[in-house]
């Protein structure tokens, strides 16, 4: 018993940081309607910005600082060079547009880095808590998303230019009409979910070692949890974070590894099949 | 419809004539290993046209028909020693019915909703597939050599191979053309437009979409069947590769999406783009960088693909050149 609830406890902590990964890609989709195919491409960039910087001898908890502005920046760029063009379109369009943008992210990373795969090796703790045992790096990755999380909210309920992206969220057309410039909310938007990407990426190289290509893996777990969360709802894709992380930890004990992705892939398409607006209910 | 009065269908003809004597001159391997991907490609544009060009539904995990029919057949000839045809015409049948099934489920969803759910569907089945132990789990299945002595050895074998991809590759042109020109069509291409005013004006628009997704579904698991039997193998993450599933998008919107010519010209051009990308020193790493980039530059800028471009500057080439 003690070693499955040290699973969920372990699941627990990683699904916050999933869930920081979810938010970005739901609260692009929730503002703009496109499904951030470059969504793991950022994650990946995340974690080599992390391991360039720890390079050059900046701690990695001090590294997300940086982390966070590069990818605020790189998403404006994205989306000003891929998406805003083609944002009233099909959708098919914005999905093979960022997916583009993922191939050369993708292309450029194996060029350097190769796919081999790297780590950033500080020094990390094993705490005991309650007769648990954590690694520090777990913990202080699972205080960092709550602690991003906290800061976004504050920044969409408490500030003037977070309300504007909400507005634009809602009705586009309405928002511009009360004066927003809803152009520039959108590119904004877009950077904001990039930064938190690169983010979440930047955390899971605290815990795990990494290749340029594992960021797929955590885009399609963030599809996972957003979409159990509901489409475009913050809050809900943290909580799908979180029921992803549980799902993982509480099932590890009892079987292999492997198949724990076969599970949350069959409840994805079961959720997008009979509940399609998530557990919480679609964008807010 | 006089299908043998018609020019295309001749067309049709003669590329897969072409592609079947063009190699056999001089017994060319080297040219006929050319050709046989640049066939699959084919097969994986042409028919996932049939979702994307004229439904309007983006399948991003068309790969999953070709792997699961790579699967099956191997399976079938593997296991319980049926022979190639069979096997395939089976494998073909149960991925169809399967996409049946699903398509049920998944086409009721819309945009990019879909396009999730089938990533879903593909990245679900590949991790299936990997820890499913009748199948060999993660090292997939190997042929024994045997499996080539009933078709007068591997050297034969691979011949024989190769013209029925050519076939399934004409079959398939043919497909995307007869239902390209047919009521069924016409329903789809409505679907595209507006689904809701199609419903409106008697289109059963729930039962031609699965249909769609069904046909879209049988060549490449045939296909994926002759495929991995010619290469004696098959593992999870090669039968069900995202990334070929959305390089066959890249083919489709390069040619002209909701054309018949349009897809498999891309997919020929991406084959051969993507051999020169390969092969050239220093630039093998971009490869995936330059598909990208010229993906990006289609759909900001031509959004009509090549045979987008062709209609504009030949008006006449339209209703001429599918």
């Amino acid at each position: 018993m003690p070693e499955i609830l040290a699973s969920v406890l372990d699941g627990l902590l990683i699904g916050l940081v999933y869930g920081l990964a979810a938010i970005g890609l739901t609260l692009i989709f929730g503002v703009m309607d496109v499904v951030n195919l470059s969504h793991g491409a950022m994650i990946a960039l995340g974690m080599f910005t992390v391991y360039l910087l720890f390079g050059v001898g900046i701690h990695p908890y001090l590294g997300l600082v940086p982390v966070a502005v590069i990818g605020f920046f790189f998403g404006v760029l994205v989306y000003l060079v891929a998406v805003k063009r083609i944002l009233d379109g099909p959708p098919l369009m914005t999905l093979l547009a960022t997916f583009a943008v993922s191939m050369i992210i993708t292309g450029v990373g194996t060029a350097i880095w190769s796919t081999s795969p790297y780590n950033v090796n500080f020094k990390v703790v094993t705490l005991n808590i309650l007769g648990y045992t954590v690694t520090s790096a777990r913990l202080v990755a699972a205080l960092a998303a709550v602690l991003v999380t906290a800061f976004l909210y504050y920044f969409l309920y408490r500030t003037v230019l977070g309300k504007a992206v909400r507005a634009v969220a809602n009705n586009r057309v309405a928002a511009e009409l009360y004066g927003i410039p809803s152009e520039r909310i959108l590119a904004i938007s877009f950077g904001i979910g990039t930064a938190l990407a690169m983010l979440s990426g930047a955390l899971i190289a605290t815990l795990f070692p990494f290749t340029i290509l594992s960021g797929g893996i955590y885009e399609l777990k963030s599809f996972v949890a957003s979409v159990l969360g509901g489409l475009g709802n913050p809050t809900g894709a943290l909580f799908g974070g979180i029921i992803l992380g549980l799902i993982e930890g509480s099932v590890a004990p009892f079987i292999q590894v492997s198949w724990t992705n076969v599970i949350e892939f069959v409840i994805f398409v079961l959720i997008l099949l009979f509940f399609p607006t998530g557990l919480f209910g679609g964008r807010r | 419809m006089k299908l043998f009065g018609r020019p295309f269908f001749w067309l049709i003809v003669a590329v897969v004539v072409l592609f079947a004597v063009l190699p056999m001159v001089g017994d060319n391997i080297t040219l006929r290993e050319t050709l046989v991907l640049s066939a699959i490609y084919i097969i994986l544009a042409t028919n996932l046209n049939l979702m994307i060009g004229y439904t309007g539904y983006v399948n991003f995990g068309s790969i999953v028909f070709f792997g699961l029919g790579g699967y099956l057949t191997l399976w079938l000839i593997g296991e319980h020693h049926w022979g190639l045809y069979p096997s395939v015409l089976v494998a073909g049948a149960v991925t169809s019915a399967l996409a049946f099934l699903l398509g049920l489920g998944v086409l009721r969803l819309r945009g990019a909703y879909f396009a999730l759910a089938t990533i879903g569907v593909n990245e679900a089945v590949k991790d299936f597939v990997s820890n499913f132990e009748p199948w060999g789990g993660a090292e997939g299945i190997f042929l024994p050599f045997t499996a080539y002595k009933a078709m007068g050895g591997p050297g034969k074998a691979l011949w024989t191979v190769y013209l029925l991809i050519v076939l399934v590759m004409g079959l398939s042109l043919l497909l995307s053309y007869l239902i390209k020109r047919s009521k069924f069509g016409l329903g789809l291409f409505a679907i595209r437009e507006d689904e809701d005013a199609a419903v409106v004006l008697g289109v059963k628009a729930p039962l031609f979409k699965t249909i769609a997704y069904s046909l879209s579904a049988f060549l490449p698991a045939v296909a994926g069947g002759l495929y991995f039997f010619k290469n004696g193998s098959v593992v999870p993450e090669e039968a069900f590769n995202l990334h070929l599933s959305i390089e066959a998008i890249v083919m489709v919107m390069l040619g002209g999406q909701g054309t018949v010519t349009g897809p498999a010209v891309g997919a020929f051009l991406y084959e051969r783009l993507r051999g020169l990308l390969l092969t050239l020193p220093g630039l093998s790493n971009f490869h995936l960088v330059i598909a990208g980039v010229l993906l990006l530059l289609i759909i900001l800028f031509a959004p009509g693909g090549l045979m987008g471009w062709l209609y504009r500057t030949w008006p006449r080439l339209r209703g001429r050149l599918e």
